[in-house]
């Protein structure tokens, strides 16, 4: 029986992203639908009812939400090909944290960095390069957070490579100053077909966020 | 056998995860009470991220953040007691009830940390995260079911703390959100876990929960007014 794979997602979505380079990484082929997160179809909140949000991927008519969920799901589900998640169960541990680190700290400061102006923008800034140079720190001197190859980790933080240019120009500073080394790992990652396909050009990620600070009314 | 140990606190109930984890499946460990107020050079070269607790070391090897430990443990030791499914569905369902754990139940702890309209508001967002929970995780559960069916697993202990812990809030905070007529499927599972072997014999007791958020609360209202006046 053939799989059927569909992705609810948005295509600016980081989250989303993942999931994408995920599905790539493993050569699976689904069905991609860009939802309007304006106007939630039926299928989105009947597959989502609780958060209501992309991206979801259901697999042969089930839903898994949530990216790292739906990331690790299709690493065990396609487990032949392309491994995301090391077998040592102590390397899992150090990948689960460090993903779970990407996801408390990189978007939601991020966000406060392009939507905040003034004395918060800038303490929103020091936070998000102390947290970059953290990450930078992680990767120390290896190729990818995976060593050889690039892993959940890698997976779970290139997206935000696309909005670098959006961070720097909101809130006035360069990432490659502060931090070179995980500049060198973003374009490293970039070198992947399953990256540079996903990841959208850095400038349509802003002008995707100067239209959303009009609607939300900020300048 | 490489030994373990665990930083931890009483009573905090991220501690009591990991112990509860480790009794479920018979692993011999050294428990090592932290005082926060003083960080052990132990602590802070095994978290040196986030300088919490708790933290399993295990064979020299730190591992932080409390469901990352219980999915550690459950890779390292899965013989005895599997605390995840066995198929990749089953295993996304329960990550995504143990990610809403881990996001929502904070503003339960928000009930007994402040007063008047602060506390209103953490009893409203806590009542909204419990309906949500009743109708879709609770709701899946058969009557005389835990998450991991006829034995408790990594979701039951994701959300054990919710029992013994919300009550002794409850009460000395006095404020009442877990109400049996609004949350049955929540209150029965809850006095399963209570009650269930292993569970029963590891948790702390109710008296001695009262008393130490009771003083706890006392502190934190005495240090807000002090830092308002």
């Amino acid at each position: 029986m053939a799989d059927e794979v569909i992705l609810l997602d948005k295509w600016v979505s980081p989250f989303g992203m993942r999931v994408r380079i995920a599905l790539a990484e493993k050569g699976i082929k689904y069905e991609y639908r860009d939802e309007d997160l304006r106007n939630k179809g039926e299928l989105l909140l009947k597959m989502n009812p609780v958060h209501k949000k992309i991206p979801v991927l259901i697999h042969n008519g089930k839903p898994v939400c949530e990216s790292n969920i739906i990331v690790q799901y299709v690493d065990e589900v396609w487990h032949d090909k392309a491994p995301l998640l090391p077998s040592d169960p102590y390397l899992r541990a150090q990948a689960r944290f460090w993903a779970d680190f990407v996801d408390k700290k990189i978007y939601d400061t991020g966000r406060k960095l392009w939507t905040t102006k003034g004395d918060e923008q800038k303490s929103a800034t020091e936070e998000f390069i102390g947290y970059l140079k953290t990450l930078e720190a992680e990767l120390g001197d290896k190729p990818y957070y995976g060593g050889e190859k690039m892993n959940y980790v890698d997976v779970t933080m290139i997206p935000f490579y696309s909005w670098f240019h959006t961070y720097e120009a909101s809130g006035n500073f360069s990432i490659e100053s502060h931090c070179p080394k995980l500049m060198a790992w973003a374009k490293r990652c970039m070198q992947h077909e399953s990256v540079s396909k996903t990841l959208p050009e850095p400038e349509k990620n802003y002008e995707f966020v100067l239209q959303m600070k009009k609607r939300l009314g900020i300048e | 056998m490489a030994d373990v140990k665990l930083l931890g606190t009483w009573p905090s109930p991220f501690s009591y995860r990991v112990i509860l984890a480790l009794k479920l499946k018979g692993i011999d460990y050294e428990y090592i009470e932290q005082d926060l107020s003083n960080k052990s050079p132990l602590l802070l070269q095994s978290n040196p991220v986030y300088k919490k607790i708790p933290v399993l070391i295990h064979g020299g090897n730190p591992i932080s953040e409390s469901m990352t430990i219980l999915q550690y443990i459950d890779e390292s030791w899965p013989e005895t007691h599997p605390l995840l499914p066995a198929d990749p569905y089953g295993r996304a369902v329960a990550r995504f009830w143990i990610k809403f754990a881990e996001e929502k139940l904070s503003s339960a702890s928000m009930i007994f940390r402040t007063s008047g309209e602060e506390q209103g508001k953490a009893v409203r967002e806590t009542v909204e995260v419990m309906e949500i929970l009743e109708e879709h995780a609770f709701g899946s559960l058969k009557e005389k079911g835990f998450f991991g069916g006829e034995k408790v697993n990594m979701v039951d202990l994701a959300y054990g703390v919710m029992g013994r812990w919300f009550d002794a809030i409850e009460e000395c905070s006095g404020v009442k959100v877990i109400d049996p007529l609004k949350f049955p499927l929540f209150c029965g599972w809850a006095e399963r876990f209570n009650e269930a072997p292993v569970i029963r014999d590891n948790l702390p007791g109710r008296k001695e929960l009262v008393d130490f958020y009771k003083r706890r609360r006392e502190m934190m209202l005495a240090a807000a007014a002090a830092a308002s006046n």
